[in-house]
């Protein structure tokens, strides 16, 4: 059986199993993930981004994280948590916990530096004009720091959907149980079944990101990446005027 | 904790550190070699530069595990062959290091190129001798971030079968034992901290003039 025979199967297509119930599953997961890293990195990110406290150990922590290999994490979290809890929850809660793990320091290090990479001149004008501190950070720094903050978003995302896959290794489910079974039953096609709308789904979800993107960001910060950056666009007026 | 373990079974781990090493330097370094010419190439033809860096980056979308097992169908190549997996990091490593070097080589300044040109400087010899060196800092800095995730990245390869310190995670898995998980894990942290630290020593020797604070 080749990979289009796999793909067009009806069975491969509806009931408990199938590849819409698995990519139901596994944006169930990622989202869940997802959430719950949003929770913890967007106050933590706001609050590092506009006071400037803690800002290298984030950056650093971001970077070790990188090192730490997903699967031996997962596995460790199993065998330590799955002997103290009997139902399905000695499963989904490491999974979990790695996949948070994963995508907070995206989300924190991208709002962080995408506040603390605003002009200082643009956050005294507001405070000159009369902002509290608090209209400083939801008119001001969110939304300026927006595009950097949700690349943070994008790439954590991207993380949590391509690693709730090995999800499936500690028997859970989601789109990897096609690539772990197919592997167990020396199935082919299953795997690259599989793996190919898992892509597909990878692929869908940056697209869907990129028009986010155009619609989300203000126009006056767009407009000014696209045009000649300020510094260069400046000068030549300022001189002018001397 | 079973110590024992390890000392039982130290030539295992070193056989699977060695063929950990082996896929991750192996596509970091042909990586490397094919992002130069590409980054060079959206540089110089800047309407290449969406295609040649969007197109890479899309690579880089696709999640791993799917990539080391759709790749055996376009190389035909068997699933277990280690082949897939250095391909799919040459790949991921291309998609991160071509950015950085087209944006690394535009932002070397203008002058210097111009005072190579004056000289005679040949298109060829301005690259080598003025663009890529004042380049290699940001080349470099991004070179030690794909290295580092490429090793994490190996590691799903064991997933499928194939040999290397993910191995020992499975293993662990399989066999409800703590100390091979923990001992991949630390070996695995231990590579990543090694490579790290031997780029920053090449990346200190490669520009000797960044000590003076010359520039």
């Amino acid at each position: 059986m080749g990979i289009v025979d796999w793909l067009s199967d009806p069975a491969n297509w509806s009931g408990a199993g199938s590849i819409p119930y698995q990519i139901m599953i596994h944006l169930v997961y990622s989202l869940v993930a997802l959430a719950i890293a949003a929770a913890i990195a967007i106050p933590l990110g706001t609050y590092v981004g506009h006071t400037g406290k803690g800002e290298n150990f984030i950056m650093g922590s971001a970077n070790a994280m990188r090192a730490l290999p997903t699967l031996g994490l997962l596995i460790l979290l199993v065998l330590v948590i799955a002997p103290t809890i009997s139902s399905n929850l000695a499963f989904v809660i490491p999974s979990l916990i790695v996949l948070v793990l994963l995508a907070v320091p995206p989300i924190l290090s991208g709002l962080a530096s995408g506040i603390r990479a605003i002009d200082r001149s643009v956050i005294d004008a507001a405070r000159g004009m009369g902002f509290s501190t608090a209209q400083i950070v939801t008119r001001v720094e969110l939304p300026c720091a927006l595009p950097l903050a949700l690349s943070g978003i994008r790439g954590a995302t991207l993380q949590v959907v391509s690693t709730a896959t090995v999800a499936a290794y500690v028997s859970l489910d989601g789109l990897g149980r096609f690539i772990i079974d197919g592997r167990a039953g020396n199935d082919y096609a299953q795997m690259a079944g599989g793996s190919l709308v898992l892509a597909l789904l990878a692929i869908l979800l940056e697209t869907v990101f990129a028009f986010v993107g155009v619609v989300a960001i203000s126009p006056g910060l767009s407009r000014r990446l696209r045009e000649t950056p300020p510094v260069l666009g400046a000068l030549p007026r300022a001189k002018k005027l001397g | 904790m079973n110590l024992e373990w390890v000392g039982n079974n130290i030539e295992l781990i070193g056989e699977l550190t060695l063929a950990h090493l082996w896929l991750t330097l192996l596509p970091t370094a042909l990586g490397l070699a094919l992002s130069i010419p590409l980054g060079y190439l959206a540089f110089t033809h800047r309407r290449s530069y969406p295609a040649i860096v969007g197109g890479s980056s899309l690579f880089y979308t696709i999640p791993s595990l799917a990539l080391f097992i759709l790749l055996p169908k376009l190389l035909g190549t068997k699933v277990l062959d280690p082949m897939n997996v250095v391909v799919a990091l040459v790949f991921y490593t291309v998609a991160l290091l071509v950015r950085i070097v087209a944006d690394s080589l535009a932002s070397v300044s203008p002058d210097a190129v111009f005072a190579a040109e004056g000289m005679g400087f040949t298109r060829l010899q301005t690259f080598f001798k003025v663009q890529l060196p004042i380049a290699i800092p940001a080349i470099l800095s991004g070179l030690r971030v794909v290295v580092v995730s490429n090793i994490s990245i190996v590691t799903m390869a064991a997933v499928i079968g194939i040999t290397q310190l993910g191995t020992l995670f499975t293993m662990g898995f399989t066999r409800r034992m703590f100390v091979p998980i923990i001992v991949g894990l630390v070996v695995c942290l231990l590579l990543a901290l090694f490579l790290d630290r031997i780029l920053v020593l090449l990346g200190k020797i490669m520009t000797p003039w960044s000590q003076k604070g010359a520039l």
